[in-house]
C-alpha cells in the first residue's frame, strides 16, 4: 500500500527535458503508437497506484504524462481558453455538473470505446460518445453515528425538523463542488426547493466555503460539533482506511435518500496529434486493471459491471440504487439562476 | 552607472515583466472582454451587489493594513533594538506564517475561537469580518516587521538624542523625529499589506464565512464556477485599475524625503519595559497560538503523542503522486529558482526606480508591483493562453511555476530595496568623495553594503512567498511529480481520515521549519559578504 517511489525522485531538470520531448513527439504512422508520450490533463484529486499506468505503458509502449491543475471547474475553464491548442491529449475529471459546458465548447472528439459495453447505460450521459464515463461517486449527507441517539434522519425532509436543529453543515454551492451537488439533490427532490432551504436556514444550517472547512472545521470528525455534513458516500470507508487508532467499522454513516450522483468522464481533447494513443488510453481506463484501482486511490466507484470492490468498500458502503440525478443540460442552464436564488434565500 | 550596465538594469526587469505578466494579462483580458466588454463593465457598476463587493474589498483591505501597522510597528521597533544576531532570528521567525496554507491557519484559528467561546454569543469572531482582519494581521505581520524593521535599525539615533536633549518628550520625539524618517518604509510595507489583503482569497472564503465576497473571490466565481469569462475579465480590469491607483499614491509617499541612513546599529529606542512586554505577549499570542495548535495536531497520534505523522511523510500515500517529502524538495527547488529570479529582476529594477529618470522610475515601480495586486486567476489563465507557442511554449514547463512565484516575489524585493537605497544619505557619499574615494569605491563601500541589507531581506521574502504560494500554482498545469508542498498538503486534507489529517499537519510544521532555516541562511549570506554587520 505504501512504498516510496524511485520514479518520484526524478529530478526537476529531467522533467523539463521530458516536457520538451512531449511537445515535439508525434506518432510516426497511424498504426504505430509505440514510443508516443500522451499527456493526460486532470484535476488535483487524480491519484492511481504506480503499477496501473506502468501496466498501460507495458501493454502499448505509450508513456503517460500527468498534468494536473485545480478542480474540475478550473480544468474545464482552462480547456475552453486553450481550445484548438489543447494542453494535453486526453482529459480526465470533467463531471456531470460541468459536462454540458465542455460539450458546448466542443472540447472533445467522438470516440466510442469497445469497453463501453461493460458500462451501465445510466452512466452514459453523452449519446454521441464525446466523453466516456470512468467513475462515479455520490454526494450524500454523512452522520456521526454516536452523536445521534435517536438515529439519523432518513430523508432530506427530516433535516428541517427541530430534532436536527443546528446539526447540519453544508458547503456553499458557489465555491464547492459537493455543495453544488447537494443543492442539485434538493432541486431534484423538492418542487419547492426554495422553501426547503428557507426552512433549513431557520433550522440553523451552517454554510462552509468548502469541503475541508465543513468536514474538518465543523463536522465532529475534525473536532467540530455538528453531527451532519454534506460529504461523499465513500467518506465512511476513508474514515476506516485512514483511521487512527485503527478501527474496523466506520464512525460515520450515509443517508441514502440524500445522495446526488456525480459521474466523472474522460474525453479525447479536440486537436490532439496522438489520436490513436489517446483511444488506447480511454480503452485502458475501462479495463479491470484501471477500474479496480479507482476505489482506494480516488475514493470513488468504478463504472464497469465487472469491477471488484475492495472489502473495505463493500463492508462500509452500499451503492445507492436510485440516486438523485439531473440532466447535464438542465444543470448548465439552471446553474447561475439556482445559485443566485440560493444566495438570496440563505443570506438575503 | 556605465551605459551597458544601465541598459541591462532596464532591459532585464522590463523583459521579464512584459513577457510573463503584462502581455499575458492584456491577452486574457482582451479575450475575456472581446464580446461585450464595455457593456459588462457598465453592468458591474450598475449591479448593487457588485458595488457592495467592491466597497467591501477596499475597506477590508484598508482596515487590515491599518490594523497590521498598528500591531506590527511597535514590534518593528523592538526588533530594530535587538542585536544583529537576534534580529536575524526574529526576522526569520515572523516569516513563518507566510508559508502556512490558509486552510490550515483557518482550521487553527477556528480551534482557538472554539476554545475561547468566540464562535457564538455576544463576542463572536467566527465568520465575521474580525476573523478576516485577524488573519490578515497574522499573515502580514512579517511584512511590516521586516520592511520597516530593517530601515529602523539603520536610523541614526543621534537625532533622537538631540531632540530629547532639547526637551522634546518621548512621544513628540517619535512623531516628529523618528516617524517622518520611517515614512518611506512604512508606505512601502503598507502598500504590500494592502495588496495582499486586497487580493486575499482563502481568508475571505473560509474565515469570513459564507456570503462574503471580494473582487478576488468573485473573479474566481465568475471565471471558474460560472464560466462567465466576460464578467470575470471586467472584474479583473476593475481590480487592476484600483491597484494602479493605490500604488501611485504610495509611491508618492515613499518618495517624500530622503532620510539619513547609516550602518545598522542597535537602535537607541526609549521603549518602556511594560510596553515592550505587552508587545512581545501580543506577538506570541497572535503568531504563536495557531502555530502551537498545528504542532500539537501534528504530534497527536491515537490517544497519545508521537512523531509517526512525520515518519509517514517519507512514504507515498495513495492520495499523493509522490511522498510528501519529495513535494517539500520540489518546493525548495522552485523557491531557489524563484528567489534567484526575483533578486536579479527586483534588484536591477530597484536601481532603476531609485536612480532612473522620473517617468521610467514610475513605470517600473508600478509595473513590477502590479502582479502582487492581480488575481491568481488572471495571471494563471493569462500565461496559459499566451505562452503557448514556440519559442515560448512554457504552459507545461516546470519553469512556469518559479516564474509565477518570482512575479509575486519581485514586488517584495523592490519594496524592501527602494526605501533602503533612497535612504542612503547623499552626504555620506559626498564626504567619501571629498575624502578622495573614487566613485567605484563609494559604490562598493557605501551603496553596496547598505543596498545588500535590503536585498537579502527581500530575498528572504521572495523565498517564503514561493514556498507558501498556493493560488497561482493551483491555476497552472503541473506535472504530477513536480507537485509543491502546499498543493500536497491541500490534497492530504481532501480525503477524510485522521492519518491524512495528521500527516497534513506534520507537513505544515516541516514547511515552517524549512522556511525559518532558509530565511536565516539567506540573511546570513549578507552577514559574511559585508563583514558581519
Amino acid at each position: 500500500m505504501r512504498r516510496p517511489t524511485a520514479l518520484g525522485m526524478a529530478a526537476v531538470i529531467g522533467l523539463a527535458l521530458l516536457t520538451t520531448a512531449c511537445g515535439s513527439e508525434q506518432a510516426s504512422g497511424p498504426e504505430r503508437i509505440e514510443g508516443t508520450t500522451l499527456t493526460l490533463l486532470t484535476h488535483d484529486s487524480f491519484a492511481l497506484s504506480d503499477s496501473t499506468l506502468q501496466a498501460f505503458t507495458a501493454q502499448t509502449g505509450v508513456k503517460v504524462e500527468i498534468l494536473e491543475s485545480g478542480d474540475a471547474g478550473t480544468l474545464v475553464s482552462q480547456s475552453i481558453l486553450s481550445a484548438g491548442n489543447p494542453l494535453g491529449d486526453v482529459m480526465f475529471g470533467i463531471d456531470n455538473t460541468f459536462l454540458q459546458r465542455g460539450l458546448d465548447a466542443e472540447l472533445f472528439e467522438v470516440y466510442a470505446s469497445d469497453g463501453l459495453s461493460d458500462v451501465p447505460d445510466s452512466f452514459r450521459l453523452d449519446p454521441l460518445n464525446r466523453v466516456t464515463p470512468i467513475d462515479f461517486g455520490d454526494v450524500c449527507i454523512n452522520y456521526w453515528t454516536d452523536a445521534l441517539e435517536s438515529g439519523p434522519p432518513t430523508a432530506l425532509s427530516d433535516l428541517t425538523k427541530s430534532e436536527f436543529a443546528d446539526q447540519l453543515v453544508v458547503e456553499n454551492p458557489e465555491t464547492s463542488s459537493p455543495g453544488f451537488a447537494f443543492l442539485l439533490a434538493t432541486i431534484a427532490t423538492f418542487d419547492d426547493w426554495e422553501g426547503f432551504w428557507a426552512d433549513l436556514r431557520a433550522n440553523g444550517v451552517s454554510v462552509a466555503s468548502g469541503w475541508e472547512d465543513a468536514y474538518y472545521g465543523q463536522f465532529i470528525s475534525g473536532g467540530g460539533d455538528r453531527p451532519l455534513v454534506v460529504s461523499y458516500a465513500s467518506s465512511p470507508p476513508a474514515e476506516v482506511f485512514y483511521s487512527d487508532p485503527p478501527v474496523d467499522v466506520a464512525p460515520t454513516g450515509v443517508i441514502d435518500e440524500s445522495c446526488f450522483r456525480q459521474i466523472e468522464f474522460a474525453g479525447i481533447l479536440a486537436g490532439t496529434s496522438n489520436r490513436l494513443a489517446a483511444e488506447a488510453l480511454i480503452d485502458f481506463m475501462l479495463t479491470p486493471v484501471f477500474q479496480n484501482d479507482i476505489p482506494l486511490s480516488m475514493f470513488v466507484f468504478p463504472v464497469i459491471d465487472s469491477a471488484i470492490l475492495p472489502p473495505l468498500f463493500s463492508d462500509n458502503v452500499t451503492v445507492v440504487d436510485d440516486p438523485l440525478t439531473l440532466d447535464p443540460a438542465d444543470i448548465e442552464a439552471g446553474r447561475d439562476g439556482w445559485t443566485a436564488q440560493w444566495v438570496e434565500i440563505m443570506f438575503g | 552607472m556605465k551605459t551597458a550596465v544601465k541598459l541591462f538594469a532596464v532591459l532585464i526587469p522590463a523583459t521579464f515583466v512584459v513577457v510573463f505578466f503584462v502581455y499575458p494579462v492584456i491577452n486574457v483580458l482582451s479575450t475575456g472582454l472581446a464580446g461585450d466588454g464595455l457593456g459588462s463593465l457598465v453592468d458591474l457598476f450598475e449591479s448593487s451587489r457588485e458595488r457592495r463587493v467592491m466597497w467591501f474589498t477596499v475597506w477590508q483591505a484598508v482596515a487590515s493594513t491599518a490594523l497590521t501597522l498598528l500591531v506590527a510597528l511597535p514590534a518593528a521597533a523592538l526588533v530594530a533594538g535587538l542585536s544583529e544576531r537576534r534580529r536575524r532570528i526574529a526576522r526569520a521567525l515572523v516569516t513563518v506564517p507566510f508559508v502556512l496554507p490558509t486552510v490550515v491557519v483557518a482550521g487553527a484559528f477556528e480551534g482557538v475561537f472554539q476554545r475561547f467561546g468566540l464562535v457564538s454569543g455576544t463576542v463572536r469572531v467566527h465568520h465575521t469580518v474580525w476573523a478576516i482582519l485577524l488573519a490578515h494581521v497574522f499573515f502580514n505581520y512579517a511584512v511590516v516587521v521586516r520592511t520597516v524593521g530593517i530601515h529602523w535599525a539603520g536610523l541614526d539615533g543621534r537625532l533622537e538624542e538631540q531632540a530629547r536633549l532639547l526637551g522634546a518628550g518621548r512621544w513628540r520625539t517619535f512623531t516628529e523625529v523618528t516617524l517622518p524618517r520611517l515614512r518611506p518604509a512604512i508606505a512601502s510595507a503598507a502598500s504590500i499589506v494592502f495588496l495582499f489583503s486586497f487580493t486575499s482569497f482563502g481568508v475571505i472564503l473560509i474565515l469570513g464565512g459564507p456570503g462574503r465576497s471580494t473582487i478576488e473571490t468573485d473573479i474566481y466565481r465568475f471565471a471558474v464556477t460560472r464560466g462567465d469569462l466576460t464578467t470575470a475579465a471586467s472584474l479583473a480590469v476593475v481590480q487592476i485599475v484600483a491597484v494602479l491607483a493605490l500604488i501611485s499614491l504610495t509611491t508618492r509617499l515613499e518618495r517624500h524625503r530622503p532620510v539619513a541612513t547609516r550602518q545598522p546599529r542597535q537602535a537607541s529606542l526609549a521603549v518602556g519595559r511594560a510596553w515592550r512586554w505587552a508587545n512581545v505577549s501580543l506577538m506570541l499570542l497572535l503568531l504563536g497560538t495557531p502555530v502551537a495548535v498545528l504542532v500539537e495536531r501534528s504530534l497527536a497520534v491515537g490517544e497519545g503523542y508521537s512523531l509517526r505523522h512525520y515518519g509517514a511523510l517519507v512514504h507515498r500515500t495513495r492520495q499523493l503522486p509522490v511522498p510528501a517529502l519529495v513535494a517539500v524538495r520540489n518546493s525548495l527547488v522552485f523557491a531557489v529558482v524563484a528567489t534567484a529570479l526575483a533578486v536579479v529582476v527586483g534588484g536591477l529594477a530597484s536601481l532603476v526606480v531609485v536612480h532612473g529618470r522620473r517617468a521610467l522610475s514610475r513605470v517600473f515601480d508600478l509595473g513590477l508591483t502590479l502582479p502582487l495586486g492581480t488575481s491568481a486567476v488572471t495571471i494563471g489563465f493569462g500565461i496559459l493562453i499566451t505562452l503557448d507557442e514556440p519559442p515560448l511554449d512554457l504552459r507545461t514547463s516546470w519553469m512556469i511555476i518559479p516564474i509565477a512565484h518570482a512575479l509575486i516575489g519581485v514586488p517584495f524585493v523592490v519594496r524592501t530595496m527602494v526605501p533602503v537605497l533612497r535612504g542612503i544619505d547623499n552626504s555620506l557619499r559626498e564626504v567619501a568623495a571629498v575624502l578622495g574615494a573614487a566613485p567605484s569605491r563609494v559604490r562598493r563601500e557605501i551603496d553596496l553594503p547598505i543596498g545588500s541589507r535590503g536585498l537579502v531581506v527581500g530575498a528572504g521574502f521572495a523565498f517564503a512567498v514561493s514556498i507558501g504560494e498556493f493560488g497561482a500554482t493551483s491555476f497552472l498545469p503541473r506535472h504530477s511529480d513536480s507537485i509543491t508542498a502546499p498543493i500536497a498538503l491541500f490534497r492530504l486534507l481532501a480525503t477524510p481520515g485522521q492519518l491524512l489529517q495528521g500527516q497534513a499537519m506534520a507537513l505544515a510544521v516541516v514547511l515552517m521549519v524549512v522556511v525559518a532555516l532558509a530565511v536565516v541562511a539567506i540573511e546570513s549570506v549578507r552577514g559574511t559578504a559585508d563583514g558581519g554587520l
